[in-house]
């Protein structure tokens, strides 16, 4: 690694530091910017309580000092205070509870669809414009158009209620199933039709050809040669795809009622409990970023070839 | 004239002046064709790319034409007379079957126009409301591609035109919006926007659009035009070192004029394209806030909306959930592929 690309990566991660920030006083000064304050809508209460209630939460002081004690509260002990609406529960345990399922079902997706996007892609660029090429992409195709919530739900209707292979209610025992399924076809027909286009490539370079010369067999140059050049593309996916499966948990977890933090998101939203709307999104968008960042840094140190700005 | 070998002599036939048929032989008979016309004819090759605008065209005329022409519209609960007790026998009605009143006048020699979709479980035809719906989600969809257009359009050429501090000030902006996470924050603005307009809205003709889409068009506006304004940028900076730009500066030519009369329509393709795909994604967008109940406002429908409300009844009326998914992916996956197309044949530069 050269002083370049340190100087990149350095860029990269101050840059993701910036946006996180920007997140954070966004989120908290949205937040703060609705009308009513976060108790309108619930019985109503008489001015002293909602001056104790106030005070017990922060809300009483000027909305800078508010910020800079969010701001300090998250960076120095990573407390994003208590929630409004689960009486006796912090956000943070709220965030960590529903992490441990959302990261199980994110791994899981992720790990399924970069292993069979990947063979699938291979099958279909070694068999080009054969009717196995044609099948994967027509069905990726369909797959890569179609909205996650729109997936889950016919999932739902096909597997659940007509099949009934698979429970509906991701809570259950393999109640993961399914929203691992939903999650992982979006990204795995978008990383065959990667691998597909970028093999295709590879395999009319002369290199591929040197090799068939000098007598390799169909394997080596395949496994040897072909694949690993054509996947650069494929790492280059590889933060926007776990971005994407983040957003796309969101409504998964909605429709296959899984306790993850995308649901806690959601719900939390229609809820109005604003400390765990802006605690699940600043956890959320962190994560994102990282992905990005990760996925960025690893596509210039994998390629040499790629000229750093 | 004989023709000696070796002979020098030249014959002098050959330099006759040509005739009128000889002339008109040579005549370049194919018309001249303009970039536009050029790119259609390789448009019109790609059939992919035609079926896919056929299918937008043919769906987007009945999204406009239909609800106009239908004798039911898409908020009328049909059980609900006024004056009279509700009649359930019009709701969650199966495709094709006919509430009790319906029957009455069918019995009577009335033709009545079927409920193709069946009703909902309020008694709504649905088929007008999956039609009021595609409606919908188009009009989001062009209008908010309209809107990172002009915003893409304007930040981009000047950002590029301009260089400089400008330029870097207005690249390290788009930066940073675009790292941001767009559907976190488009959920997180929207929910608060849809509170925040709600009271500001009454009164006047906006209220009849709807806080949520408005604030969908705002979040829109704020978060989507970095990709447009990056790519216009890039455009114009490679565009601004052309010797036509340079002539026309020192001929004097303002700025502004420099960017409208010869910086953006040699961008023109490049923005025709990205916009085409941009309309595909906004219609994406909005089915999922819609679906998150972020959406549209009800009794309105869209796509996503509809989709969403079906998911409550899924057990008993799958086709109510499946007919709205349809379409949503038919139109996204039309108009990436017609994107697609516009893209093969109108960038000169992938023609290599």
């Amino acid at each position: 690694m050269n002083t370049k690309t340190l100087m990149y990566i350095v860029k990269r991660v101050l840059l993701a530091i910036v946006t996180v920030w920007i997140v954070i006083t966004v989120t908290f000064f949205v937040m703060h910017a609705v009308p009513g304050g976060p108790f309108v809508g619930e019985k109503a209460v008489s001015e002293s309580v909602q001056k104790a209630m106030e005070a017990k939460y922060g809300l009483d002081k000027p909305l800078g000092i508010q910020y800079i004690t969010y701001l300090r509260d998250i960076v120095t002990k990573f407390d994003f205070g208590p929630s409004l609406k689960q009486r006796g529960r912090n956000v943070n345990d709220i965030i960590f509870d529903g992490m441990k399922t959302s990261a199980k079902l994110g791994v899981i997706a992720a790990f399924i669809a970069l292993i069979m996007g990947i063979i699938f892609g291979a099958v279909a660029a070694l068999r080009r414009n054969k009717l196995i090429d044609r099948i994967i992409m027509i069905i990726t195709t369909a797959f890569v158009s179609m909205p996650s919530f729109i997936m889950g739900s016919l999932l739902l209707i096909i597997f659940a209620i007509n099949l009934k292979w698979f429970p509906a209610n991701g809570a259950s025992k393999n109640g993961l199933t399914l929203p691992v399924l939903t999650l992982s076809l979006y990204p795995m027909a978008y990383i065959t039709r990667l691998t597909r286009s970028s093999m295709l490539e590879v395999l009319g370079q002369d290199y591929i050809r040197t090799a068939k010369a000098k007598g390799v067999s169909g394997m080596k140059i395949v496994f040897g040669h072909a694949l690993k050049n054509s996947l650069i593309p494929v790492i280059t996916y590889f933060g926007p795809m776990l971005a994407g499966i983040v957003t796309g948990s969101l409504v998964v977890e909605q429709i296959f009622a899984v306790p993850g933090i995308g649901r806690a998101f959601v719900n939390s939203i229609t809820g109005r409990d604003y400390p765990l709307v802006m605690g699940t999104t600043i956890v959320l968008a962190t994560l994102i970023v990282i992905m990005n960042l990760v996925g960025d840094i690893m596509y210039k140190v994998v390629d040499p070839r790629i000229t750093l700005e | 004239m004989e023709n000696k070998m070796f002979s020098a002599q030249v014959d002098l036939d050959d330099f006759m002046p040509a005739s009128d048929k000889e002339k008109e032989y040579m005549v370049q008979m194919r018309p001249s064709t303009t970039f536009f016309k050029d790119g259609v004819k390789r448009l019109l090759k790609n059939k992919v790319a035609t079926v896919c605008f056929f299918i937008i065209v043919i769906i987007t005329l009945a999204a406009i034409i239909i609800p106009i022409v239908w004798p039911y519209s898409y908020d009328q609960m049909l059980g609900m007379t006024p004056g009279k007790p509700v009649d359930n026998s019009f709701n969650n009605l199966a495709p094709f079957k006919y509430g009790r009143s319906e029957m009455r006048r069918i019995a009577n020699g009335e033709t009545v126009i079927p409920h193709i979709f069946g009703t909902d479980a309020q008694g709504r035809d649905y088929f007008i409301r999956v039609v009021y719906g595609t409606r919908i989600s188009l009009a989001v969809g062009f209008f908010a591609s309209i809107i990172v257009l002009i915003i893409g359009m304007t930040v981009g050429s000047v950002a590029g035109y301009c260089g400089g501090a400008v330029d870097l000030v207005i690249m390290r902006i788009v930066d940073i919006i675009y790292s941001l996470p767009d559907m976190l924050m488009v959920i997180l603005l929207s929910s608060v926007l849809k509170v925040v307009m709600e009271g500001a809205l009454d009164g006047t003709v906006l209220a009849k659009i709807g806080s949520n889409i408005i604030s969908l068009f705002i979040v829109f506006g704020v978060l989507y035009w970095v990709s447009m304004a990056r790519l216009i940028r890039g455009q114009i900076l490679s565009l601004r070192e052309q010797e036509y730009v340079l002539a026309a500066r020192a001929a004097g030519a303002p700025g502004k004029w420099i960017i409208l009369k010869h910086l953006i329509p040699n961008c023109f393709s490049v923005i025709i394209i990205s916009t085409a795909l941009q309309i595909p994604s906004a219609i994406f967008t909005e089915s999922y806030l819609s679906f998150l109940g972020l959406g549209v406002n009800a009794p309105m429908p869209s796509l996503g909306s509809l989709a969403s409300d079906a998911l409550n009844g899924i057990t008993s009326y799958p086709y109510r959930l499946i007919i709205p998914a349809i379409v949503i992916s038919l139109i996204v996956l039309s108009l990436n592929l017609f994107g697609d197309g516009l893209r093969d044949a109108f960038d000169p530069k992938l023609n290599a």
